[in-house]
């Protein structure tokens, strides 16, 4: 396990270093010059070219992309002062320093994504069993087609319905806001709730529709028919045998969902206006933000790479057969 | 046993009557409703089986064998599945019975043995758990007689250094060693009826041959009966007492194994004959296979369901009868064909014997 997990975390940094490169290569490849948006309208070449300087941007992007690279590790000295490992710069857009302001964002993005996560994975897998051990029946019927249109709807057409309905009409709860949890508990709940049962409706429906087809395909293993034939009761099959191997395109599915939800649901926080990761991308790309961008980035495909080196050790756990080694 | 009325010109050895059957099927019927249809998977099928007999049932993939023997399980669905007749086991009524009921039969007066070993054990709970679950549920033993149970099993089975292979998973063993812990498992709690559905048919001639001598020397210690399926003669020569043909869901001939094997009375058990291939023979000799596929269950064909592929409808006397009217199943030793002894006779020992040597 020791060297399965040693290996793997070796092979995400080369997937890191190559989605760096990529993603400021790619940058540059935008025809859009951010020195001449800090600019402004009446822009002289000199003053062009003292942003350029203190942009960083002045030099060849190669030896650009170097300076970066070594400053995530070594740290880096800026014209707006020294900036300690790990230093992804300085905004281009806001001044500040990069790394903190996304270290200030996560714990809305993690609230976020926790809260709903467990809510749409008890609630969803609990669906998911109950219409599969009542197959073909009225229940099952009204769970499977329930959950195919709720999946099929979208945050940004449910939040404001919800937004709607429970703020505006009924006056029920405030506009969703974030609260760190460590100075208002009962306001970082409120705040999120809204949040969380309109992402909770959406996957809540996937994963039911998941574990329902997932369960059903199990029961129909012949090993489960061998548990029958053994004279153990209906139940007990479900939960020992069925249940057990309808578990791995579960956990395959919820690790990639965790995974890119923890590097920012964009659509949510965009929706419930939440500073979060996601509403933090989305900026940063628009204002031609390269420190910004390169940072959240690296900081989303981290949490991927890591939920899936995750779902990978869960499967030795699940499956005897997976050896990692 | 095959008996059900004993004909008077049935050779062959001494039968126990009807109440010695330990399993005894009556007029059984498994329907399968589908999309398509109705799936006459088993249409009026009867036989007993005797505590310490083997009953081998042959035919062709589709031929009704397996649903059989899961109705005798009740492990159809019974939602989709209609099941008609009588099923006694020691003069207990399965069909209808409640799953309850079922359940405490299931593992304990009853076991299976399935096909493929790989599929059938879960790939993930240990060997030793998967034997233990059955003995503990069916005897109310603790988790630590259970598995001492469960190494004795094994040891019975013949899998070497079973207090340590009592904890390994199903991937870590071979195929015949997979099958030989699937036997122990069904034999856990001493079942009178097992039923062993193909369970050679995966394994290698090797360790097909142990197998068969396992559940000989099982049979012998136990004294269970035994249902054997399987479309492979050899190995119903070499395990069975009785010899059940099966066709389209209905069985087509009946008698003891010498019988059946030596004098074969229906064209459809001549055609399984004479499609094997022999060890004597010459090399460059074509294999001659049963023409034509087996029928539709859907649509089975009007009279007797082997018409199509049966080269001796011609010699029927009468109006085209094998097109038109369903032979009466065989009771005791028999087959079902509108053949006279005579012709049945005539036919196999001038034009299929002569194939067979």
């Amino acid at each position: 396990m020791l060297r399965f997990l040693l290996r793997r975390s070796l092979g995400a940094l080369v997937i890191l270093l190559v989605i760096s490169a990529v993603t400021f290569f790619l940058f540059y490849a935008v025809p859009r010059d951010p020195a001449m948006l800090a600019c402004g309208k009446n822009c002289t070449p000199d003053a062009l070219a003292v942003i350029r300087k203190n942009m960083g941007i002045d030099e060849p992007v190669p030896v650009q992309y170097w300076h970066f690279m070594v400053g995530i590790f070594a740290g880096r000295d800026f014209a707006q002062g020294a900036c300690p490992a790990p230093c992804f710069g300085y905004s281009f857009a806001t001044q500040d320093p990069v790394w903190q302001t996304i270290l200030d964002r996560f714990p809305t993005t993690v609230s976020l994504t926790l809260g709903g996560a467990v809510v749409f994975l008890v609630v969803g897998l609990g669906a998911g069993m109950i219409a599969a051990w009542k197959r073909g029946t009225v229940v099952d019927k009204v769970f499977s087609s329930a959950s195919l249109v709720l999946s099929s709807m979208q945050i940004y057409f449910v939040g404001p319905l919800v937004l709607a309905l429970v703020v505006y009409q009924l006056d029920l709860l405030d506009q969703p806001k974030y609260v760190p949890l460590t100075e208002d508990p009962a306001g970082w709940f409120l705040g999120l709730l809204i949040p969380w049962l309109v992402v909770q409706i959406i996957f809540t429906a996937n994963y039911t529709r998941l574990s329902r087809s997932s369960l059903i395909e199990q029961l129909q293993e012949d090993h489960v028919r061998t548990a029958r034939a053994k004279g153990m009761s209906g139940r007990f099959v479900f939960f020992r045998y069925a249940w057990r191997g309808s578990l791995i395109p579960i956990v395959t599915i919820f690790g990639v969902d965790l995974g890119s939800l923890f590097g920012g649901a964009m659509i949510t926080e965009w929706t419930f206006s939440l500073p979060g990761l996601g509403t933090l991308a989305v900026d940063s790309v628009r204002n031609t933000d390269l420190p910004m961008v390169m940072g959240v980035m690296l900081f989303a495909a981290t949490f991927i790479i890591l939920f899936n080196i995750l779902v990978d050790a869960a499967y030795a756990f699940i499956d005897p057969r997976v050896r990692l080694s | 046993m095959t008996t059900l009325t004993t004909e008077a010109d049935a050779p062959g050895p001494d039968r126990p009557g009807d109440g010695d059957a330990f399993l005894s099927v009556r007029d059984l019927y498994v329907h399968f409703a589908t999309e398509d249809g109705t799936v006459k998977a088993v249409d009026g099928l009867s036989f007993d089986v005797a505590r310490g007999r083997t009953l081998g049932i042959v035919g062709e993939s589709g031929s009704g064998k397996s649903v059989t023997n899961l109705a005798v399980l009740g492990l159809h669905n019974p939602r989709s599945t209609e099941v008609a007749g009588e099923i006694l086991l020691d003069g207990q009524q399965l069909i209808g019975a409640r799953e309850k009921t079922l359940e405490t039969l299931r593992g304990n007066k009853m076991a299976m043995i399935f096909q493929d070993p790989l599929t059938a054990l879960s790939p993930y709970y240990t060997v030793g758990r998967q034997i233990a679950e059955p003995f503990r549920k069916h005897t109310g033993a603790s988790k630590r007689e259970a598995r001492l149970r469960a190494i004795e099993m094994l040891d019975k089975v013949g899998i070497p250094h079973p207090q340590s292979r009592v904890d390994d998973y199903p991937h870590q063993f071979s195929g015949g060693m997979r099958q030989r812990a699937m036997i122990a498992m069904a034999l856990v709690c001493d079942p009178d009826l097992l039923i062993a559905d193909e369970p050679t048919t995966a394994l290698d001639v090797t360790v097909q041959a142990q197998i068969l001598d396992l559940l000989k020397d099982l049979q012998q210690e136990f004294g269970s009966a035994i249902v054997f399926i399987t479309h492979d003669l050899g190995v119903i020569a070499d395990i069975a007492d009785d010899i059940l043909v099966m066709y389209s869901g209905r069985a087509v001939e009946r008698g003891a194994v010498r019988e059946v094997l030596r004098a074969p009375q229906h064209p459809y058990t001549w055609g399984l004959l004479t499609s094997m291939p022999r060890l004597t023979g010459d090399v460059g000799e074509e294999l001659s296979p049963i023409h034509g596929t087996p029928p539709s269950l859907l649509a089975p064909p009007p009279g007797c369901p082997f018409h199509p592929r049966c080269a001796f409808t011609d010699e029927v006397a009468g109006d085209r009868s094998c097109h038109r009217d369903r032979p009466a199943p065989p009771a005791g030793r028999g087959a079902a064909c509108h053949l006279t002894a005579e012709q049945k006779h005539t036919f196999f020992t001038e034009q299929i014997k002569p194939r067979l040597s």
